[in-house]
């Protein structure tokens, strides 16, 4: 039985409740929470211990906005391994970019296809 | 009315007992069911992708997102997001559909100030710290990292 | 007549309400004062091109309305008070060039209706003006977008959150005719006791209200038994429960069940994400000027003191760590000549 579903289901709860205990807890906006989670997601790549999370838990690591830290991290580290410091500007959006772009297009053409409902 | 400092303390006092707590519990239950529900969604995308199209787990990690991000815009287009957020919580927010709801709603609010400055500029309205402070944290994070090697 | 007290204006003449407008959106007309407005609209754009655009349309839907009830032209008004919660109050201004009257723009934020009110019988009581018209509007959406967030986003709202009434009210006040009578009016002083959270509104705004009521009591001389309803804009239920305790503990004043208040009284707490009540410009204006009047009409009040709340934040203030200054505005209708 593949369990990365039941892992998936669990992890990525897991850190929607972590987001949620920042906000309810702390009176942070949802903007400064999601903020705050990406560079822990950075800071976890940081110590190679992100990475183990998506092996175990795939989407559960993947989609949650962590991963957006975890990401740009490992971009930009895998670009200074060939091209040294100046590889870690080059590398930081090679990683990410389908999230970044995917959302651009789609909400721009969701712009003008659509209406706000108020 | 006096607003010195000493009524401004009592006031506080005054006012933390009425207003109501946040039902902190039933918030990180719900933020968890629906975060969940949202992840496994990705992972059978993920899967879907990895039989049918060739990707293997490290490269099907793209497409899922971009599935996740145009089920959100979709969402959000249709006016249904704002309201699975108002009960999920954190549970909608913090997976990436989160980020393209915050995207694509300040793009379809403001379309009424035209497609560049309207669309186009308040776009990352709402999302735009969490990119800024991604890409600065990953800096210095990897910045930090590759100083350690050089110097070990 | 003239300023009796601290912050008291005493209307000699009694300057007459002479007719009202109230026109809102599809929620306040599914909530329990629905039948008593004037025009319920089911679609929150108005067939508009944008919120904005619906906002404007809404108060000068009121404005016409009130015109039309009290058989008079646009151009028989001498002057326009209005405000709103845009930036640079957009709504009054567009709303002004469409009616062409002598416009007097102003901004209180929430206490914006009795703001207006207020001018505009003071200013007939000194023979400035034989017809002045006063409205104010407030648009959820507009409201949303501005101070918050855009519509469609997800994020999430604590209970001690209100919602921003769409909708317009509008009064016409003359020197003679039939209709309930304004006598009094006290404007507030600024009041902020250092809440900072626009999800807090009803307790940052709390304080304005309890020293604005305690001082038009203190300015006038009267008991609060003398009135039939005391009634706030829109302090809510959390805003309003903590007025309630201000003034029995700073003011020794008890006012029981003659307390009241206007964003409790708009909506119905099942009704779909309305939170701790009623907000907005709106909110104040419609449910005085529709359900308010409409029990005076019908014999249920003599005498009422209508005290509009507003909080006077910008979207950069409160980003910038500041507190909520607030302002508290109230006046008083009278069934009838007071004598």
């Amino acid at each position: 039985m593949d369990m990365t579903f039941f892992y998936a289901f669990l992890i990525g709860g897991l850190i929607c409740v972590v987001g949620q205990l920042l906000i309810d807890l702390t009176n942070l906006t949802p903007a400064h929470a999601m903020s705050a989670l990406v560079v822990l997601g950075a800071v976890l790549d940081g110590f190679g211990l992100y990475e183990p999370l998506i092996e175990l838990a795939g989407a559960g690591a993947s989609i949650p906005i962590t991963s957006f830290g975890n990401a740009l991290v490992h971009g930009a580290m895998a670009e200074a391994e060939q091209h040294g410091i100046v590889g870690i500007i080059t590398g930081i959006f090679e990683v990410t970019s389908a999230g970044v772009s995917a959302a651009i297009v789609f909400s721009f053409f969701a712009a003008l296809l659509f209406k706000p409902k108020g | 009315m006096q607003q010195g400092p000493k009524e401004k303390l009592e006031y506080k006092r005054i006012t933390q007992k009425h207003l109501p707590k946040r039902p902190v519990f039933s918030n990180s239950v719900r933020a968890f069911l629906v975060g969940g529900a949202i992840c496994l969604l990705g992972q059978f995308v993920q899967k879907f992708f990895i039989h049918f199209f060739d990707f293997d787990q490290k490269s099907a990690g793209n497409p899922t997102v971009a599935v996740m991000v145009f089920l959100s815009v979709l969402l959000t287009g249709f006016g249904v997001y704002d309201r699975i957020g108002q009960w999920a919580g954190a549970g909608s927010a913090v997976p990436v559909t989160g980020f393209a709801n915050a995207m694509a709603s300040a793009a379809i609010e403001h379309r009424s100030e035209g497609i560049v400055l309207g669309v186009g500029g308040q776009m990352f309205k709402v999302a735009g710290p969490v990119i800024v402070f991604g890409v600065v944290s990953a800096f210095v994070i990897a910045l930090v990292k590759q100083i350690i090697k050089m110097v070990i | 007549m003239g300023l009796i007290g601290k912050q008291t204006w005493e209307f000699a003449s009694q300057p007459v309400l002479i007719s009202t407008g109230t026109v809102v959106g599809p929620k306040e007309g599914q909530g329990p004062l629905g039948h008593d407005f004037d025009m319920v609209h089911q679609d929150s754009y108005l067939g508009q091109g944008s919120w904005e655009k619906a906002e404007r349309r809404l108060m000068e839907e009121a404005c016409e309305t009130a015109l039309s009830k009290a058989h008079l032209k646009a151009d028989q008004i001498d002057i326009f008070y209005a405000g709103d919660l845009l930036n640079q109050i957009v709504t009054s201004g567009f709303a002004a060039r469409t009616l062409a009257t002598p416009f007097i723009g102003l901004f209180g934020a929430c206490s914006t209706s009795m703001e207006s009110l207020a001018l505009a019988a003071m200013t007939v009581d000194a023979g400035y003006a034989n017809y002045a018209l006063a409205s104010t509007a407030s648009h959820h959406s507009t409201a949303e977008r501005q101070f918050r967030y855009p519509t469609e986003y997800g994020g999430q709202k604590p209970l001690s959150a209100q919602c921003t009434v769409t909708g317009s009210g509008a009064a016409i006040v003359g020197k003679a005719g039939e209709g309930p009578r304004i006598t009094h009016a006290t404007i507030g002083q600024v009041v902020d006791l250092g809440v900072k959270s626009p999800f807090e509104m009803g307790p940052a705004m709390a304080p304005a209200a309890v020293d604005t009521i305690a001082q038009h009591l203190k300015d006038t001389g009267r008991k609060p038994e003398e009135y039939d309803l005391i009634v706030t804009g829109d302090l809510a239920r959390i805003g309003h429960k903590i007025a309630a305790e201000l003034l029995e503990q700073q003011a020794g004043l008890f006012l029981g069940d003659l307390f009241k208040d206007c964003g409790i009284l708009i909506f119905d707490p099942d009704q779909e994400e309305v939170f701790s009540g009623g907000s907005g410009c709106a909110c104040c204006a419609v449910v005085t000027y529709g359900h308010l009047l409409k029990r005076m009409e019908r014999g249920e009040l003599n005498r009422m003191l209508i005290c509009a709340t507003g909080a006077l934040l910008s979207p950069l203030s409160t980003q910038q760590g500041e507190s909520i200054p607030c302002v508290a505005h109230a006046v008083v209708i009278e069934r009838g000549r007071w004598d």
